[in-house]
């Protein structure tokens, strides 16, 4: 299952985004932000305390079940009065429950989290960033991983001269995507297609912002 | 017309490259007297591309500089800060004053250098840069638009002997040749039993090989580079001898190492020639090339 993966913002760039808001509102997500343990119900209630102690008034704290869904507004609503007396609402789902939220509701969100990847748990809270939506698919000659996402340069004609002993040159923890692809094709006996030159990518498979109309049935 | 740096590589000499490094900001007396010192020693002199991703004098500001000074220079051009409209039009620029050597590099990330934050860009890749260079060659960009004037290269890129896993490199050393590389420097060799078996490789293709020479200069710097530099290893008995140099004798000692090995791959014509790398030592490469017997 696909997941937005999040970190907490440093406490002092949270303190500095709600500067001059007293009354605070705290949101979590029972999603994404509670599975990397950033925005559930204990993160919610550790968040206000800390807040407290730096002097905010906390006017209310919620867990909805999915930030991102569109009945979020639904379910906050039973929190009205309290969400009205607060000066912001502080929302620690990641950025797609941040904006479902502030595209909701007429009052200032602030996000506790930085989103940093759209990723996949591979191991017990271990997640993965493998792909980065970019419109063009090239899996189909990678032996099905993607080098656009895995390849810290998004090269598509083999690695680049900084890969050591199958690590990527900016961190020892992160795989060389172009030796995994070598492992793999090598395995299915196909590294002729890692041997074809590929042409430039093409940048823009689908311009930012995506957007998506389903046609008419 | 073939690039003097071309005709030196197609006349079966010995070949002797080097580097200058731009500077950081324009006070440009070091670069000119290391290009002076050099212009008539080596065959072509290259010119680094924000190494290490450390924001410098451009490239292209240094290969003018040592065409200037009458010097032959290679513009190294990495894709690591430029999409293919800049590198494209950065060719054209090259090549209408003279600069007709590049050396097509994917370039180091931005976070191992002095501008961590930077947007990478990586628009193109190593291979593909070569394909655009011979694209321009033949009168049309890479949308396929007439040029009004093309340009002309002796282009060529790097391959690492000493990477682990090899083969993967090798793939890419194989498709940078099929997009346009006519000479190919390495990354520094030190253990030349190694180095034979890779030639033995690389004699195949028809490509010039240059190989790399780094000047060690500390036996420090030595095992600072078998942990930190990719596809670097500098053999122990190596890290020993600098070790064994009298205090104050190291760069010497490393200048001797050096000197021995151009000597070797020179005298049992194991490549075509040697790219110097003396990082911040620029100035004692003719001694490096006087310990080879080459002058």
């Amino acid at each position: 299952m696909i997941r937005s993966i999040t970190q907490q913002k440093p406490m002092e760039e949270i303190e500095h985004l709600l500067e001059g808001m007293d009354r605070i509102f705290v949101i979590g997500c029972g999603t994404c932000t509670t599975l990397t343990r950033t925005g559930g119900v204990e993160q919610v209630a550790e968040m206000s305390e800390k807040l407290s102690s730096k002097g905010k008034v906390i006017t209310g704290t919620t867990v909805v079940p999915v930030a991102c869904d569109n009945l979020t507004s639904d379910i906050l609503s039973e929190f009205g009065p309290r969400m009205n007396q607060a000066d912001a609402l502080l929302v620690m789902s990641c950025a797609f429950g941040v904006q479902t939220i502030a595209s909701q509701l007429c009052q200032m969100v602030v996000p506790a989290q930085n989103t940093m990847f759209i990723g996949k748990e591979n191991a017990a809270g271990r997640f993965s960033e493998i792909c980065t939506q970019c419109g063009t698919c090239v899996i189909g000659e990678t032996g099905g991983i993607c080098p656009v996402t895995a390849c810290h340069k998004g090269l598509v004609n083999g690695p680049c001269g900084g890969t050591n002993n199958g690590k990527c040159e900016i961190d020892d923890n992160k795989d060389c995507a172009w030796t995994m692809i070598y492992n793999r094709l090598k395995e299915l006996d196909r590294l002729d297609i890692m041997r074809t030159y590929k042409k430039p990518r093409n940048q823009l498979g689908e311009p930012k912002p995506g957007s998506f109309q389903l046609p008419p049935d | 017309m073939p690039s003097a740096f071309k005709k030196a590589l197609d006349s079966k000499k010995f070949v002797v490259t080097s580097e200058v490094a731009p500077s950081k900001g324009t006070n440009l007396e070091k670069m000119v007297h290391h290009i002076e010192l050099l212009k008539d020693k080596v065959d072509a002199m290259n010119v680094t591309d924000h190494q290490s991703s450390v924001m410098r004098f451009p490239s292209l500001g240094g290969a003018l500089l040592v065409k200037e000074h009458g010097g032959e220079p290679i513009l190294q051009m990495t894709c690591r800060d430029r999409n293919r409209l800049a590198l494209q039009a950065d060719l054209m620029l090259a090549s209408s004053r003279g600069i007709n050597n590049v050396l097509c590099l994917t370039g180091d990330s931005v976070m191992l250098g002095d501008h961590r934050e930077a947007k990478a860009v990586f628009d193109l890749d190593s291979s593909q840069l070569l394909e655009a260079v011979r694209t321009l060659e033949r009168g049309k960009d890479m949308s396929g638009n007439e040029l009004d004037g093309d340009v002309n290269f002796c282009a060529g890129a790097i391959v690492t002997p000493e990477a682990n896993p090899i083969e993967p490199q090798l793939i890419k050393f194989e498709k940078k040749i099929e997009a346009g590389a006519e000479f190919i420097q390495t990354q520094a060799v030190y253990d030349m039993d190694n180095f034979k078996e890779f030639m033995d490789y690389a004699s195949r293709f028809d490509v010039k090989i240059l190989a790399g020479i780094i000047l060690l200069t500390s036996a420090g710097m030595a095992r600072f580079m078998n942990k930190n530099v990719a596809g670097v290893m500098v053999p122990q008995a190596l890290i020993d001898e600098m070790a064994s140099a009298p205090k104050g004798g190291a760069l010497k000692k490393g200048i001797e190492i050096a000197g021995r090995m151009i000597a070797q791959i020179k005298e049992e014509g194991i490549c075509d020639g040697v790219h110097i790398m003396a990082i911040g030592k620029e100035e004692v490469v003719p001694d490096i090339m006087a310990a080879a017997g080459l002058v």
